[in-house]
């Protein structure tokens, strides 16, 4: 497993907020702008969707993405693909180990079905993602929701076609950086979910940072 | 009970069916499948890929949602006693008989720029009805006669089709899954629109197009009963078949 990190400076950064479990944010980055996810107390899920922001109808595709660099998780060096088979960001530092794309998001329905019908009423990913692009953005809804990345989210796959949900790898102030390599809206829930093992059972705030393109990008 | 006295529980396959129909290589195709009826999809010549996509034809936003299939279920393929769940954490279809073991939902489908690459461009107007179709293509045209389209194309089934990963994630091409004969039958929850693309996989590491006919048989059939496999093979599944009955209530 190859960690790398980042020599960029977060007094530096042009973008810097704090986010809290069970919240959503949208944001677009310019080409070349880095953004970077940290998990401020670890074991924390961040829930993230990429979309082409000149046409949205193009987003990420896990499929595509899995298929395409011939492994299952994300890491250094992963391109983020579109649905057109084009790349809409690049990993390029983290300090954390693995990277899930196949479990997708929590929903209250789903929670229904994975631990009970009265889980209805829990907050979740899915309503975040709702709320966020309702409010935020003009065109994108519940049908451009596809499988997203959860960044620090450790779902491993065994060779007889098995996927469990195990602790997280992270830890307190691990990140990951990526690369915007086309105008990209990130569309981020920072995930509330109690019923398993994927928060450590107590979701806690991340902090999102930006940098500007080097120049000569 | 035992399995099998459970599955005598299924219509016999004697039993006449409502429809059968070939699809040629290349060839793509849809149906709303009423709560109940049986789809069966039969790989005649082995090695077959069959992409299929799957829609609560009563709402369409509501669709096949792989994440939530695996995650329900502690799976990463899909073989007979798992169902495919939908966004709403409904059951769209079960997949109540399959002589395969292992069907991939986790890499997708074919592009005209895979086609392109691997068999070269292939065009109607050399090749007439032989041209060379991918699955990406055949998914939005027909998805365009339901007015969906992109934004509606989420990750797919991949009937026959085997891509393992080993414990550090590498994915491989299982070749020579499907032997010819090989079959897999699915029953609807929700009335369920399927689109189908008889394609070839972007891993199948053949040089030439040469997607073979696939079977189809449709036959008459009822939702899952209480003591149905799919829906006693984990509690997850109860739960997704009582909501499931819930939206019909």
């Amino acid at each position: 497993m190859t960690l790398s990190d980042s020599r960029l400076d977060p007094a530096r950064a042009s973008y810097d907020v704090t986010l809290e479990s069970g919240l959503g944010w949208t944001h677009v980055l310019s080409p070349g702008q880095i953004f970077r996810i940290v998990d401020l107390e670890g074991n924390q899920a961040v829930d993230t969707l990429f979309y082409n922001a000149e046409d949205e109808s193009e987003r990420y595709s896990a499929v595509d993405t899995v298929r395409e660099q011939g492994n299952l998780y994300l890491s250094v060096g992963t391109q983020l693909l579109s649905t057109e088979g084009r790349v809409l960001c690049t990993i390029v530092a983290y300090t954390c180990g693995r990277h899930d794309t196949l479990g997708g998001a929590c929903a209250a329905e789903s929670n229904q079905v994975r631990y009970a019908i009265e889980k209805r009423y829990m907050h979740s990913c899915r309503d975040t993602f709702l709320l966020t692009i309702a409010n935020e953005t003009r065109h994108l809804s519940k049908r451009d929701l596809a499988a997203n990345v959860n960044f620090f989210m450790n779902v491993p796959v065994t060779p007889e076609g098995k996927l469990t949900f195990e602790d997280g790898l992270s830890a307190p102030g691990r990140y990951v950086e990526m690369r915007a390599e086309m105008p990209v809206r990130v569309l981020i829930s920072n995930c509330p979910q109690l019923n398993n093992p994927c928060n450590g059972y107590d979701p806690t705030p991340i902090r999102l940072l930006i940098w500007a393109a080097p120049s000569g990008h | 009970m035992s399995r099998n006295e459970l599955r005598n529980a299924d219509p016999p396959l004697s039993q006449e069916p409502l429809l059968q129909e070939e699809l040629r290589g290349g060839q793509m195709w849809s149906r709303v499948l009423r709560r109940g009826q049986r789809l069966r999809l039969i790989d005649v010549a082995g090695g077959a890929s069959v992409a299929a996509l799957f829609y609560n034809a009563d709402e369409t936003t509501e669709r096949y949602n792989m994440p939530d299939t695996l995650k329900a279920q502690h799976i990463a393929r899909l073989t007979e006693g798992f169902v495919l769940y939908s966004d709403m954490g409904r059951v769209l279809c079960s997949v109540v008989s399959d002589s395969v073991g292992w069907h991939d939902t986790i890499t997708g489908h074919a592009a005209r720029r895979h086609s392109d690459r691997r068999y070269g461009s292939g065009s109607y107007q050399v090749l007439r009805n032989d041209f060379f179709r991918n699955t990406r293509d055949n998914f939005l045209t027909e998805l365009g006669k339901y007015d969906l389209g992109k934004r509606d194309l989420v990750a797919n089934v991949n009937f026959f089709v085997k891509v393992a990963a080993d414990l550090e994630g590498r994915l491989s091409w299982v070749p020579g899954h499907s032997p010819a004969g090989s079959h897999v039958e699915l029953r609807a929850e929700l009335n369920t629109l399927v689109i189908l693309s008889n394609t070839p996989h972007p891993l199948d590491p053949s040089p030439r197009y040469a997607p073979q006919p696939v079977a189809l048989e449709i036959r008459a059939g009822s939702p899952a009963t209480p003591d149905d496999p799919c829906r006693r093979s984990r509690p997850e599944n109860e739960r997704g078949f009582l909501l499931t009955e819930a939206y019909f209530a």
